[in-house]
């Protein structure tokens, strides 16, 4: 025998386990988990040595043991030693295994549970947390709300606080301007729903144990039609897994590629690795399935709208926001917060950051103005002229606003020239040149019964005011009015105005404070668009920069077909379904139609949920009912923490654990991809150590973890963690940042966080759009759009045609300049579902509000016994139940007779939910508003076909898309209609017996 | 000796709950010796906010009023209490023992206030002690305070001398019924929510067109006398506040050059918002 370094790597090996298992209980009681014997090895056998695991006891000796039941070969040894000496290179490793020179063979259970083996001898020796003075330790995690300190004694979680700085932090920045010093605190906040995480950790509604539906029998009758009735037994993780990796052999084998849908919510628990877009999605390609392909929910008339106008796809048609703090402090004279609620949003992730430069705004001086049906909570907490247009008659306002500018004279011409296109057409639709009807405000007062007096006199503020358009939750879009029937015209509408005022001219730019702060836009960390472990370079950013920072094994789904997520119901149950895509590269990727189902591939029968938002979520929800208690669809998993919201319907629960019920590394509000910088809605940068604070409760399990024991059933363990835990992939997804030059490992799992110092004065990146309104070549630190995208020379112009914001958008004019829904430039349709549909109107005269909720985020935090439940405004408690709360004007209470605290029924044709009362004077009469987003899907009996207490307002708003060529919900307004409820449960909802009716059976074989 | 005391900013608060959160998070499965019991998950809010809209649409506005125990340096509590239960630290924290004060309703009744809340559970009284187990673990400041997102939170450990001082400079106010139980927590801006408003919009013709007179003077008179004088915005709308709830009639005169100047007489119960106020071409 010779002693080649694979050898002596072998031999270090075995010494290395034997020490870990004499220095460490917990490696110890690893190994007496089994017996078997493991053998690593050249593939010729000619060098090697075997590992023997026998109760408890290692034995190891060089050479070939032939009766070994796992085999790790590797082509020779020089290339067995490169790749076993640390540090582990992953890329060598990765291209070894893709060239076939390294091989594991053996039980997927066996030859997981070796290499994870291995890779602990690195991990069991570290030290996590700060030890307190009581005993216990303080951890650190993330929520979707920001970081948390988290302080566990006797393992289980005693409070959860933001973060206040140490002396050893960074120091943050410091803005000059209006000759003062703005400073934010050295601290971070935290969003309510991510202060109450204590409360739905420790929820009663936990999923704590697998579990099947009693009437599913997966041999015999499944009973589908009780879904969402019928109650759950607990069964064990073995017959769990069993169940669903048998179903998914089942649907490949009976039915073909395309059989399984996976559908997961827009959101998850944070972390990179255990996120949706990371494991979840490595899991499912590894599987082949069809998509449930989203609409772009919160961003709707910004993509299928403003992207035309300017380009932005890859911020799905948001435009950029680099330095608008600093200039809007300094050179603004007046904001216009427009369906703007940051303050209740936190814009998305951002918790409360940008409240403290609000607070400035709001001693500066500057003139503060907003535009929204609600007097929402920015208004609230700001002040200023509060302006309530009906809703969706935003654009009409917008439009009169321009032509109080050009009858006036009040537009930045010189601008209009030289950096727009189009202009002439859009003025003769505003003056009526081309339809006779100047845009005038009497025209717009009629629409939006805002006073015609104050239109103009917010045009003339504007109009001689450097102003700030601060668009939806972010400042430059998202949430608010681009989410309902006339939204993709208000975005438009909003591209327009700003091209007639300047835009990029010092004080003059989108945004209200919540985006663009000077923080350090250099330091490489992933956000988790960037996909994590997923390997999937199409359907997440992991090809910018991560991939190459951290090889890993790609995935690729090979089942492409497309279901568009609005239309998942007729899918299911017409077998058909069509849509558009969501797909940022270029602006005319969204021109490509979904049709499903894909020619030659199987219709869905089995359905991969996570969580279960949907019907909280997605409008006109009674169709999912329908969807769920059809027999096309076989079988439904639903893999949740939680037992909310349709995760009933599910006919078995796989129950996963919370993220501070695991390891996970991840950066706050780090996002990357569509929301790419998106840390800069933040003061600080600052990147956390996700403790697994707690053991996972009861028999719950990281996703991770599950999607790793089902891929074991199905041979593809290896393949899917890379043989690692995902412990080992947040240490890899650590090596491959910038983070080990500033902070060691064990520091970094001791503390739990680092703080991205801030940027130098002079280095601080420049004013969004300053570059264009000057002429100049684009020089924000943002890589979009994609070089082929320019029409000129590189970083010159806009991703437009022309490279100037177009008025009349040549995109769709190329696409189809003759549709009446969106013509090339912008007109004013009036809404769908409002006085226009008289019908409806006559007997659904109240417009309900849906916006996202301000406690709680989507479903999170809500329902699940948390503590939200208890703030007045979020929910009230009336006779043992918390009912969602409905707002409505003094005057449309006394009409029917309701009160603070009473029950309400808010109904139309699609569903009612029953609501306690808040009667308010922040809504005009004919307004109501009440969130979206309940976790708690309750009927009161069965489902479809009686009332909903959980508070699901989405059951009543109108499925149909903005326009017919967009994938583009307009959920967040709808006609209602309200009344005292009688204690009744029973409800007809149409859309649930239309859905019913329109069901066609599937043929083919049945389970 | 420096005492403990709360300063809350009524005009900074927003509503976001963050300071009850932070509350329940710290007491709700945690109980802390002689400092309290576990609050029961569901029912207290030992920091309460409550809701104030005035006006009516579209000139509103709205405020919240965080309330909490007061810890009052002459607690009503204290003196309804038997056997001690309720006790004042020298730092001028208000303790309701939970041992000690089991079955004692009258400790919750006796509150002027209304933030002793009853735990049906443990039969006993509980409000927020100012978390005074935290403090005395090296803690800078309760709980609440560090979650506020706004800063409406502020605690401070000062003299009483040097709170008189503060209370005087920044105009703090009290609670009701206040002096009576010399509370340690102060309110900034109290009016917002305590105090009522007048609001209108003023509008003329210019050229045959209808128009918001900004720049309008409009003079609240009570009794003959000029009680505020203020002049409207761009968009013609004006806003009077500080004003005693159900104080009786008032006179709003609007004035502005090229119009005729026109009174309303109205009677103040709440606060009240006058509408469009159309001057005539004078």
């Amino acid at each position: 025998m010779r002693f080649s370094r694979f050898s002596l790597i072998l031999l270090g090996l075995k010494m290395v386990l034997r020490y870990c298992a004499w220095r460490y209980e917990a490696f110890a009681a690893r190994l007496a988990e089994v017996n078997f014997t493991a053998q690593m090895q050249t593939a010729d056998g000619s060098e090697g040595r075997w590992f023997r695991f026998a109760d408890g006891h290692l034995e190891s000796g060089a050479g070939v043991d032939p009766e070994a039941e796992v085999v790790l070969s590797f082509k020779d040894a020089r290339i067995a030693a490169q790749l076993l000496m640390p540090p582990v290179d992953f890329q060598e490793q990765i291209d070894a295994l893709k060239d076939f020179k390294l091989k594991m063979e053996g039980p997927d259970e066996l030859t997981s549970w070796f290499t994870r083996t291995l890779l602990a001898t690195q991990t069991i020796g570290w030290k996590y947390g700060i030890p307190q003075a009581d005993g216990g330790v303080r951890y650190t995690s993330m929520t979707n709300g920001g970081p948390v300190l988290v302080y566990v004694k006797d393992g289980k979680i005693q409070r959860l606080t933001p973060i206040t700085f140490d002396e050893t932090d960074a120091a943050p920045w410091t803005i000059s301007a209006r000759g003062r010093q703005y400073t934010p605190p050295r601290k971070t906040t935290l969003a309510p729903h991510g202060q109450n995480y204590k409360s739905i950790i420790y929820s009663p509604d936990r999923c704590l144990y697998p579990m099947k539906r009693v009437d599913f029998d997966v041999g015999g009758e499944r009973n589908p039609q009780n879904r969402g009735v019928s109650g759950y037994e607990r069964i064990t993780w073995d017959e769990a897994l069993d169940i669903v990796a048998g179903e998914i052999k089942r649907m490949k084998r009976d039915h073909g590629p395309g059989a399984i849908a996976s559908s997961h919510g827009s959101h998850h628990t944070w972390g990179n690795i255990g996120y949706y877009l990371s494991a979840n999605f490595r899991f499912m390609n590894a599987i082949g399935h069809t998509e449930v392909h989203h609409n772009p929910d919160s961003w709707e008339g910004w993509y299928w709208g403003a992207s035309h106008h300017w380009g932005y796809s890859l911020r799905v048609g948001q435009c950029e926001s680099y330095g608008t703090v600093e200039d809007c402090l300094k050179n603004c004279e007046m904001i216009v917060f427009w369906a703007a609620n940051p303050e209740a949003t936190s814009g998305a992730y951002g918790a409360f950051e940008g409240t403290v430069r609000r607070q400035w705004l709001k001693s500066s001086g500057i003139k503060i103005v907003h535009i929204d049906p609600y007097f929402n909570d920015t208004a609230q907490f700001l002040g200023g002229k509060w302006i309530a247009p009906k809703p969706t008659t935003s654009p009409a306002l917008g439009i009169a606003l321009a032509y109080v500018w050009i009858t006036e004279d009040l537009y930045d011409k010189e601008f209009v020239a030289t950096r727009t296109k189009g202009f002439e057409k859009w003025r003769a639709y505003i003056l009526g040149d081309d339809d006779g009807t100047p845009k005038t405000p009497e025209w717009a007062a009629i629409e939006t019964g805002v006073p015609a007096r104050e239109i103009r006199a917010l045009a003339r503020e504007w109009g001689t005011k450097r102003t700030y358009l601060g668009a939806g939750g972010w400042g430059t879009g998202h949430g608010g009015a681009c989410r309902n029937a006339t939204g993709i015209q208000w975005a438009r509408v909003c591209v327009c105005l700003m091209a007639m005022q300047g835009l990029g001219k010092p004080g003059i730019n989108f945004g209200n404070l919540q985006w663009g702060t000077p923080i350090d836009l250099n330091f490489y960390f992933p956000g988790y668009a960037e996909g994590g472990m997923s390997g999937d370079l199409e359907h997440t950013a992991m090809a910018v920069e991560l991939f190459q920072r951290m090889p890993q094994l790609p995935t690729m789904n090979t089942a492409s077909q497309q279901i568009p997520r609005l239309f998942f119901p007729e899918a299911i149950l017409e077998g058909k379904a069509e849509g558009y895509m969501w797909d940022g590269k270029t602006i005319e990727a969204q021109f490509t139609k979904i049709v499903y189902p894909k020619p030659g591939q199987a219709l869905v029968r089995m359905l991969y949920k996570y969580g279960g938002s949907a019907i909280a979520t997605m409008p006109d929800t009674n169709r999912w009912v329908a969807a769920y208690r059809s027999a096309n669809l076989e079988f439904v998993v639903n893999q949740s923490i939680w037992m909310e919201g349709e995760a009933k319907f599910a006919d078995v629960i796989l129950p996963a654990c919370t993220n501070f019920e695991r390891f996970d590394i991840s950066e706050w509000a780090g996002l990357g991809g569509y929301a790419h910088h998106g840390q800069m809605q933040l003061n600080h940068r600052v990147i956390v150590f996700q403790h697994k604070c707690i053991e996972p409760l009861g028999e719950s399990h990281s996703d991770f973890e599950i999607f790793n024991d089902i891929s074991k059933r199905l041979g593809l363990s290896a393949y899917f963690s890379e043989g690692m835990t995902e412990l080992d992939w947040v240490k890899r997804q650590f090596d491959a940042t910038e983070m080990s030059k500033f902070i060691s490992w064990s520091e970094f799992i001791r503390k739990g966080y680092y703080v991205v110092p801030a940027e130098r004065e002079e280095l601080r990146a420049p004013t969004s759009w300053r570059w264009f309104a000057e002429g100049r070549k684009k020089d924000v630190p943002e890589p979009h759009p994609l070089p082929g995208d320019y029409t000129e020379e590189y970083l010159k112009g806009l991703q437009t045609q022309s490279g100037l914001i177009e008025f009349d958008c040549e995109s769709l004019k190329r696409f189809d300049a003759e549709d009446p829904e969106r013509p090339p430039v912008v007109r004013y349709t009036p809404g769908f579902e409002g006085p226009r549909d008289a019908a409806r109107f006559a007997k659904y005269p109240l417009h309900l509000l849906t916006p996202h909720p301000r406690y709680s985020f989507h479903t999170q935090g809500d329902g699940k016994d948390s503590f939200i439940n208890d703030i007045p405004d979020h929910r009230v408690l009336i006779e043992g139940h918390y009912y969602w709360i409905i707002r409505l004007n003094a005057d449309d209470a006394a009409a029917r007779r309701l009160e603070t605290g009473d029950l309400a029924k808010v109904y139309n044709d699609r569903g009612a939910v029953i609501c306690a009362v808040q009667v308010t004077n922040r809504l005009a009469a004919g307004v109501v508003h009440g969130y979206e987003s309940s976790a708690i899907y309750q009927p009161l009996g069965e489902p479809g076909r009686s009332v909903d207490i959980g508070g699901c307002l989405n059951l009543l708003s109108p499925k149909r898309s903005q326009i017919k060529q967009a994938h583009s919900m307009s959920s967040s307004s709808a006609l209602v209609e309200i009344e005292a409820w009688d204690g009744n449960p029973d409800f007809v909802s149409e859309s649930y017996e239309a859905a019913r009716a329109s069901e066609v059976p599937l043929a083919g074989p049945r389970p | 000796m420096k005492k403990w005391n709360l300063i809350i900013d009524v005009a900074e608060c927003t509503n976001c709950n963050l300071c009850t959160l932070a509350t329940q998070d710290e007491y709700v499965g945690n109980q802390w010796p002689g400092v309290a019991a576990e609050m029961p998950k569901h029912g207290h809010r030992w920091i309460d906010i409550k809701r104030r809209e005035r006006g009516q649409p579209p000139l509103v506005d709205v405020a919240y009023l965080p309330v909490m125990c007061q810890h009052c340096d002459d607690a009503p509590c204290i003196k309804a209490a038997e056997n001690g239960a309720v006790t004042k630290r020298d730092d001028g924290i208000v303790i309701i023992d939970p041992e000690k004060s089991v079955g004692q309703r009258q400790i919750m009744e006796a509150c002027p206030y209304g933030v002793v809340f009853w735990n049906e559970e443990k039969n006993i009284p509980q409000a927020w002690p100012f978390d005074a187990h935290l403090l005395d673990a090296g803690w800078e400041e309760p709980r609440a305070a560090t979650a506020c997102p706004t800063g409406a939170f502020r605690a401070l450990k000062v003299e009483d001398s040097e709170m008189r001082r503060i209370r005087a400079e920044q105009g703090l106010e009290e609670l009701e019924p206040g002096a009576a139980t010399k509370p340690r927590v102060f309110y900034k801006n109290l009016h917002r929510f305590t105090k009522c408003v007048v609001a209108g919009s003023v509008a003329g013709e210019i050229n045959g067109v209808e128009e918001c007179l900004g720049g309008a003077t409009v003079t609240l008179i009570k009794g003959g006398d000029v009680v505020a004088r203020c002049e409207t915005d761009a968009f013609g709308d004006f806003k009077i506040d500080r004003l005693d709830p159900a104080s009786g009639g008032y006179t709003v005169k609007v004035a502005h050059e090229g119009f005729a100047a026109h009174s309303i007489e109205f009677e103040l119960g709440d606060s009240v918002t006058l509408g469009t106020i159309r001057l005539s071409p004078g």
